[in-house]
């Protein structure tokens, strides 16, 4: 491809030369600058950016990331215990936010703008001049024609139409028209560069002043989700961004239809919520489903994920009754799912009393052993299971999981298993040792959403519109100029010069010179 | 209908086989230097071809783009067996892309979908769009039909591959594949992706030719002499490249404005993401060295093929190694 003479390779317009009476020192830091900048924004230097911009994105796929899934990361510290401190020092659980990632994309767009910036300036210049005058020898153009008839100036011309055409006359009496085309192509080029300088704006934007937060939403009244940080299961706002920003509504989860073919693969998934807020009181009742989020003001909401509640009766010797929902999170796609629900307040206050009981619930458990779903609707549901009692080990300031027992107390033999397992269908109550009841209620649909604002994205879909527009007609665009002779004696010539690689170009020629000649 | 389409998927593999010997064969029996290169050299530059054969025509290749012509026949003599068995190896392609295309169909219909609703499928939608653009290239300039050997070898290692390590029995669509960005998006992802595989099936043939005009032997290296005309298989390599490009950028956009319709971030660095990224960045390093002068037509050349490495790379090994959001149905 021939790289038009708003060279590529030349060094930018910027920068003054170096005054006269600069001391040598200064001049020479000042000629050591100007080279260096020179350097950056050679296309050599882009392209060698760009590679290590490849390869720096690497390790982000192969390492577990942060910004992707926290719980990896916590896996991989599990696995490699040695390694993973080191590579946690080096960023390599955080690669895109990483300095060395970003001193790679900075230097890349600090290049960009020099190479853009001259770029721009010489394109408008060259679209306010004139194309030059026919060269002496046109036959050394790469396309040459020698006219069979006279051709008029005017008509001539007239055939040019869609071309940046200008008329010469010499003293001689010989006139000459010269023409240009394709000045998109560069428009295109700067189109396309400068759209990524506004993508980048956008991301970083949305980096500063976006986002977002995780939540589990059990359905019922009783357990309306308002969107403030305590409520979070896990959250990051940006820098720029405190709590007292968010946007703040109410959603209560009150119906959730999941639909699924006989195999147990999904069909569709949606929810019903009523949301409201404190300003506003109801907003009404809104669904939402998997690819097609709940657009609040201020904030989308995400359906990611869904499963089961057990709703749990229990009464203690003493006969003092306590109810809870809680949401077993699934270990495979038919829903098998796992959990634990904990009275630390059955038996009076004393903690060796603590009650939980940890289990399965099998949305459809056709057949012993009761391990595993067979359909991840509720076809033949049963909760397996077992009771312990001892010290539950939740006010020993240690954050324990929700959903599993402390492994601690259980091996500290603190927390001790209390009778045989048990599998309870809907509505059966089972009575214990000590004369204490568990009553296995029924189920309510949980739902997992993501809460998410990022104030960057219009910014990034404009620019990324604009790249897509840029881009063709960088590509494709193609700058070409001819010229016609008309010398007095009526005898023509026509040459052409193709300033981009341009195969077509012969025949765009030749069609123009039979048009001339008609 | 699902039988069917397994069936016709073998016969596929097996007839793009029978295509890749036949181009092999056409080189094994080829008179040297006389396919392509004699016939459509740069005129100025055909007088030493046929003189010495092989003379180095990429370092003489003018990046001054003052393009030479493209096709000039070859003279009025008789077929040689090489360029019958060539002919032949066409043919079978269309034989091999009519079975892919009754495959894929048949698939569609069985599935009662678009065919691209997993890994399986979707490898078997590029690499019959892959042929499709080869047949028109073919068709549209002859004289590069020797690229053949190395599309033919890609398809025969991809559709063998999705047959034996993808297959996924037919199965409807997960919810989260539900959405009519599914089919912008993969479409323009498939597209680009089987217009970058020509482009590097071209690239790879320019590269042994260009080994072999700069006196290289060895393996492979040894064919170079058979082949096409370097400059008109670089330059298809480019207008390839330069056109899936910006419909690979439309995709990886489409793919943006899907992720935030369904996960509410337009770019997570998921690994496939991160490999999309990859493979955007490499080819527009690629069109970069092409674009500059003192960077040498080779050099571009790798740099594309190392693009559809990372192609390969997102396509085979992100799905396989790696867990992501994108965790295609079915592996
Ligand atoms: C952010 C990274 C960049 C990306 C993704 C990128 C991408 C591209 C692409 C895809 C093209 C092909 C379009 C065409 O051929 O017209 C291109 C062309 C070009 N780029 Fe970049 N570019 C980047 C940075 C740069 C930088 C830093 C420079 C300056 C040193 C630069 C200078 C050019 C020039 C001069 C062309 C036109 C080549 C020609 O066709 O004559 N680009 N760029």
């Amino acid at each position: 491809m021939t790289v038009s003479e708003l060279a590529v390779e030349q060094p930018p317009a910027g920068g003054q030369p170096p005054g006269r009476r600069t001391p040598g020192i200064l001049s020479a830091a000042w000629a050591a600058a100007r080279n260096g900048w020179r350097q950056l924004t050679s296309m050599r230097t882009a392209l060698v950016l760009l590679f290590l911009l490849a390869v720096a994105a690497i390790p982000g796929s192969i390492l577990p990331q942060r910004s992707v899934k926290v719980e990896d990361v916590q896996r991989y510290y599990a696995a490699n215990p040695g390694l993973a401190p080191i590579v946690d020092r080096l960023w390599g659980f955080d690669v895109y936010a990483s300095p060395w990632f970003a001193a790679i994309y900075l230097l890349l767009f600090t290049s960009l703008i020099g190479c853009v910036t001259p770029r721009l300036a010489d394109h408008v210049r060259a679209m306010r001049t004139p194309p030059p005058d026919a060269p002496k020898n046109l036959h050394r153009l790469p396309q040459h024609a020698e006219l069979a008839t006279a051709v008029d100036a005017a008509a001539a011309k007239a055939a040019l139409r869609g071309w940046r055409t200008v008329r010469r006359e010499q003293a001689d009496g010989t006139v000459t028209l010269a023409a240009e085309k394709g000045f998109l192509k560069e428009t295109g080029n700067l189109l396309f560069h400068s759209s990524l300088l506004v993508i980048l704006i956008g991301v970083g934007l949305g980096s500063q002043w976006g986002w977002h937060a995780g939540r589990l939403i059990v359905a019922g009244p009783e357990q309306v989700f308002c969107n403030t940080v305590q409520q979070y299961d896990d959250f990051g706002l940006g820098p720029r961004i405190d709590a007292g920003d968010l946007p703040g509504f109410c959603l209560e989860l009150t119906d959730f239809r999941a639909e699924f073919h006989d195999n147990g693969m999904p069909i569709s998934f949606e929810a019903d919520v009523a949301v409201s807020d404190a300003a506003h009181g109801d907003l009404g009742r809104r669904s939402f489903q998997v690819n097609h989020p709940l657009r609040l003001d201020g904030a989308n909401v995400y359906l990611l994920g869904h499963g089961y509640a057990p709703v749990l009766r229990y009464t203690d010797a003493a006969g003092v009754t306590q109810e809870t929902v809680v949401p077993f999170p699934f270990t495979d796609p038919t829903l098998t799912s796992s959990g634990v629900a904990a009275f630390p307040d059955a038996n009076g206050s004393d903690k060796a009393k603590q009650m939980a009981f940890e289990g399965l619930y099998l949305p459809t458990a056709n057949q012993a052993p009761y391990i595993t779903s067979e359909h991840p609707e509720e076809r033949n549901p049963a909760l397996m299971l077992t009771a312990y009692r001892g010290d539950l080990g939740l006010d020993a300031g240690i954050p324990s999981s929700v959903y599993e027992l402390d492994q601690r107390q259980i091996e500290t033999g603190r927390l001790k298993r209390y009778g045989e397992a048990k599998l309870l269908r809907p509505g059966e109550t089972w009575t214990l040792e000590d004369g204490s009841r568990l009553q296995f209620l029924g189920t309510r649909q949980w739902i997992t959403v993501s809460i998410r604002h990022d104030p960057g994205e219009p910014i990034v879909l404009t620019g990324a519109v604009l790249l897509l527009a840029g881009l063709p007609l960088s590509l494709y665009g193609r700058r070409r100029r001819v010229w016609l002779r008309l010398h007095p004696d009526g005898r023509a010539e026509a040459g052409g010069l193709p300033r981009t690689e341009y195969p077509g170009f012969e025949d765009e020629f030749r069609s123009l010179v039979e048009r001339w000649q008609r | 209908m699902a039988a069917l389409s397994d069936n016709l998927m073998v016969c596929t593999v097996l007839v793009y086989l029978v295509a890749m010997l036949l181009h092999a064969a056409e080189y094994a029996f080829g008179d040297r230097g006389r396919i392509g290169s004699a016939a459509t050299a740069p005129a100025a530059e055909r007088e030493k071809e046929l003189v010495g054969a092989g003379a180095p025509v990429v370092a003489k290749s003018s990046h001054g783009g003052y393009a030479a012509p493209d096709v000039i026949e070859s003279g009025g003599d008789r077929p040689s067996w090489a360029s019958r068995l060539g002919f032949l190896a066409v043919v079978a392609t269309v034989l091999g892309a009519l079975a892919h295309l009754g495959s894929v169909v048949t698939r569609g219909l069985a599935a009662e979908r678009l065919p691209f609703g997993n890994m399986y499928e979707f490898v078997m939608a590029i690499t019959l769009l892959g042929v499709v653009v080869w047949l028109v290239t073919v068709l549209l300039q002859q004289q590069v039909r020797h690229v053949g050997l190395f599309v033919m070898l890609f398809e025969v290692l991809l559709v063998g591959v999705a047959g034996m390590v993808l297959y996924t029995p037919v199965g409807p669509l997960v919810p989260a594949l539900d959405s009519y960005w599914f089919a912008i998006h993969i479409g323009a992802v498939a597209t680009s992706s089987s217009l970058f595989m020509i482009g590097g099936a071209a690239s790879i043939m320019f590269l042994v030719r260009a080994g072999y005009d700069r006196g290289k032997r060895g393996f492979l290296y040894a064919f170079g002499g058979r082949l096409a005309n370097a400059e008109a298989v670089e330059r298809l390599s480019f207008r390839l490249h330069a056109f899936a490009f910006p419909i690979w950028t439309f995709g990886v956009t489409a793919g943006a404005i899907w992720a935030e319709v369904a996960w509410g971030r337009y770019w997570g660095w998921d690994p496939k993401e991160v490999w999309a990224f990859i493979s955007w960045v490499v080819y527009a390093g690629y069109l970069h060295a092409r674009a500059t002068p003192s960077i040498k037509r080779t050099t571009a050349a790798w740099i594309a093929v190392i693009g559809f490495l990372t192609m390969l790379m997102n396509l085979f090994g992100v799905n396989i190694f790696f867990t992501g959001l994108h965790s295609y149905g079915g592996v």
